[in-house]
C-alpha cells in the first residue's frame, strides 16, 4: 500500500519535475541535461514575444479578477438569505457557468461577439470612427464570468456561516446598515473575498482554452507557450513553463491560506 | 425596510446579471440559433432554418467516438489508481501526515494542464519511455501520438479530482462499522466489499463525474499528445470554427456536446439519489 502511494507520487512528480530540471540545462535541447545554467531563464524574460505575452495576461487576469471579485461579491451579498424566483434564476447561472465546458464558452463567445460586432460596427464607425474587435475586452469579459460564479460561491459559503447575533447586536447598538456591513460583516467575509480574487486571478492567468477562441489579435502567455509546443519543445518553453508553475502555485497557497483563516475565524 | 432592502438586492445583483445574460446566454443562444443555420460562401454563418447541422453530425462521428470511448476510459482508469491512494490517506496514514501528502495530491492539479500535458512528450517521445524499453529489448515502441499517449495524459491532469471526494467519503466512514463486522467474522476482503466500497460510492460518482464531465469537453491533451491523430469533439470544434469556418455544423456539434452531457449528468443525479451522496462532498478548493 505504501509502496503503491509512493509510485503514484512519483507519477504525479516525475513530468513536473523533469520540465523543472531541463529548464536549467546549459545546452539547446529540451530533453537533455547538459550542464547547468540560467541562461534559458535570462532568455525568456529577454523575449519581448513573452514579455508582451506575459503582459496581456497579467493584465487581462487582473482586470477580470477586480471585476468578478467585486460583481460577484455584490451578487453573494444579495442571494445570501433570498427566496424566490429570482434566487433560483441565479443559482441556476452560477451552475451553468461553472458547467457547461470551456472549449463551449469560447466558441459560443467568439461568435456571439463577432456577429455583434458585424452588427454595430458600420454604425459605430460612421459616428465614432472607431469600431470594436476582439481583444482584452473579450478576454475580460469571459474570463470574468467563469471566476465572477467561483466568488459568488466563496462568498456566499461564507456569509451561511456568519454569526447573525453579531450583526444584531451592531444594528441594536445603533449603527446604520451600511456601518454594519462596513464593521462588523465586511471584515469577517474579506478573506473569502480575497481568496476568490487570487482564484480568479490563477484561473484567468492559466486559462488557454477559452482565450484561444475570444483573444483575437491578442497573445496571452498560454497561447504563447501553446504555440511555442507545435513548433518543438525548447529549454526557454521549460523555463516559461517552469515560471508559470511556480507562480499559480505560490497564488494557490495564498489563497488556501485565506481561506483556512476564515474558516477558523468561523469556527470561534 | 422590506421595500428598501429588495430594491438593495435588485441593485447588487444587476451588474452580475447584466454579464450572464451578455456573456452566458447570449452566446448560448447565439450557437443555439445557428445550429440551425447555414454554413455561408465565405466561411461563418448564413441565416436559416434546417437541421441539416444536425444530419450532418454522422460526419464527426470519429470524434464522438474517440470522446464517447476514451473519457470512460480515462475516467474508470483514474478511478482505479485514485481508489486505492484514497483508500491509504483515509484509513492508513498517521493524522500527523494526512494534510501534507492530502496536499502533495492537489499541488500538481493547481498548476497549468497545458504545461502538465506537454511534460509528456519528453516523457513519452524517443528518448523518453521508448528509450528505456528498447534497453529490455522491446525496439520501436511508439507511444506519442497514440490513444494510449492521451489517455496517460489524461489520467495524470485529472487525478487529483478522483482522489479528493473518494477520500472525503472514506474519511466520514464510521470505523465501528468495521470493527463490528471483524468481531463477527467477516474476512477483511468482504468487510471491504460489503461496507467500505458501498460507503464511499457518493465519492466514486461524485468524482467520476467531475472527471468525465471535463474530459467531454477536452481540446488540449488530445491536441498535445495526440498529434492529430487521436482527436476529441474538442479538436472537431476547434477545428470547425477556427480553420473550415463552418459555424452553423460547428454549432451543432457543440449543442450535440452539451446535450450528451446533460443527460449524463441527468443519469449521475439518478445514481447519486439512489446511493443518498450529497453534492458537497467536492472539497478541493
Amino acid at each position: 500500500m505504501r509502496l503503491y502511494a509512493w509510485a503514484v507520487y512519483a507519477f504525479l512528480y516525475l513530468p513536473i519535475g523533469i520540465i523543472a530540471l531541463f529548464s536549467f540545462s546549459a545546452g539547446r535541447s529540451a530533453s537533455q541535461m547538459q550542464g547547468f545554467s540560467l541562461q534559458w531563464y535570462g532568455r525568456a524574460l529577454n523575449n519581448p514575444f513573452v514579455m508582451e505575452a506575459l503582459w496581456t495576461s497579467v493584465r487581462v487576469a487582473f482586470l477580470s479578477a477586480v471585476l468578478a471579485t467585486v460583481v460577484g461579491t455584490m451578487a453573494a451579498l444579495a442571494l445570501t438569505g433570498m427566496r424566490g424566483r429570482a434566487r433560483k434564476v441565479f443559482d441556476l447561472l452560477v451552475q451553468i457557468a461553472v458547467m457547461i465546458p470551456g472549449i463551449v464558452i469560447g466558441i459560443a463567445t467568439l461568435i456571439a461577439l463577432v456577429s455583434v460586432f458585424d452588427l454595430v460596427n458600420p454604425w459605430l464607425e460612421a459616428l465614432t470612427g472607431w469600431k470594436l474587435s476582439l481583444g482584452t475586452g473579450s478576454l475580460i469579459g469571459a474570463h470574468g464570468l467563469f471566476t465572477m460564479s467561483l466568488v459568488v460561491l466563496l462568498v456566499r459559503g461564507r456569509m451561511e456561516t456568519l454569526d447573525g447575533a453579531l450583526i444584531e447586536a451592531s444594528s441594536d447598538l445603533g449603527a446604520t446598515p451600511m456601518g454594519t456591513f462596513w464593521q462588523v460583516t465586511f471584515p469577517q467575509i474579506l478573506p473569502a473575498i480575497l481568496a476568490g480574487f487570487l482564484l480568479a486571478f490563477t484561473f484567468s492567468f492559466d486559462d488557454f482554452i477559452i482565450a484561444f477562441f475570444v483573444a483575437g489579435a491578442e497573445t496571452t502567455l498560454p497561447i504563447y507557450v501553446f504555440s511555442s509546443i507545435r513548433r518543438g519543445v525548447t529549454p526557454e518553453i521549460n523555463a516559461i513553463g517552469t515560471m508559470v508553475m511556480a507562480a499559480s502555485l505560490l497564488m494557490l497557497i495564498a489563497a488556501q491560506l485565506l481561506l483556512r483563516r476564515s474558516q477558523a475565524h468561523a469556527r470561534r | 425596510m422590506a421595500m428598501t432592502q429588495s430594491r438593495a438586492r435588485a441593485l447588487l445583483l444587476t451588474p452580475a446579471g447584466l454579464w450572464y445574460a451578455a456573456m452566458l446566454l447570449l452566446p448560448l443562444a447565439v450557437v443555439l440559433i445557428f445550429s440551425f443555420g447555414e454554413r455561408s460562401a465565405i466561411g461563418g454563418y448564413a441565416p436559416g432554418f434546417t437541421f441539416e447541422q444536425y444530419a450532418n453530425l454522422p460526419a464527426r462521428f470519429a470524434a464522438f467516438r474517440n470522446t464517447l470511448t476514451l473519457a470512460p476510459v480515462g475516467t474508470l482508469a483514474s478511478l482505479l489508481i485514485a481508489y486505492p491512494l484514497a483508500y491509504f490517506l483515509a484509513v492508513k496514514v498517521s493524522p500527523k501526515w494526512k494534510t501534507m501528502l492530502l496536499v502533495l495530491v492537489i499541488v500538481p492539479f493547481w498548476t497549468s494542464i497545458l504545461i502538465r500535458s506537454y511534460a509528456w512528450i519528453f516523457l513519452l517521445g524517443g528518448k523518453g519511455i521508448p528509450a528505456l524499453l528498447e534497453t529490455i529489448g522491446l525496439d520501436d515502441v511508439r507511444l506519442l501520438n497514440t490513444p494510449f499517449a492521451v489517455l496517460v495524459g489524461i489520467v495524470y491532469g485529472y487525478l487529483p479530482l478522483m482522489v479528493f471526494p473518494i477520500y472525503v467519503a472514506l474519511e466520514k466512514l464510521d470505523k465501528r462499522l468495521l470493527e463490528a463486522a471483524a468481531d463477527l467474522g467477516t474476512p477483511p476482503w468482504r468487510a471491504f466489499l460489503q461496507i467500505t466500497l458501498p460507503l464511499s460510492m457518493p465519492g466514486v460518482l461524485t468524482g467520476s463525474m467531475l472527471v468525465f464531465i471535463l474530459l467531454m469537453g477536452e481540446f488540449l491533451i488530445p491536441a498535445i499528445l495526440g498529434g492529430g491523430k487521436v482527436f476529441f469533439v474538442g479538436n472537431a470544434l476547434v477545428d470547425l470554427f477556427l480553420q473550415s469556418r463552418n459555424w452553423a455544423f460547428g454549432s451543432a456539434v457543440a449543442v450535440g456536446l452539451v446535450v450528451i452531457m446533460l443527460i449524463t449528468v441527468g443519469i449521475y443525479t439518478r445514481l447519486v439519489k439512489r446511493f443518498g451522496a450529497s453534492r458537497d462532498d467536492v472539497g478541493l478548493m
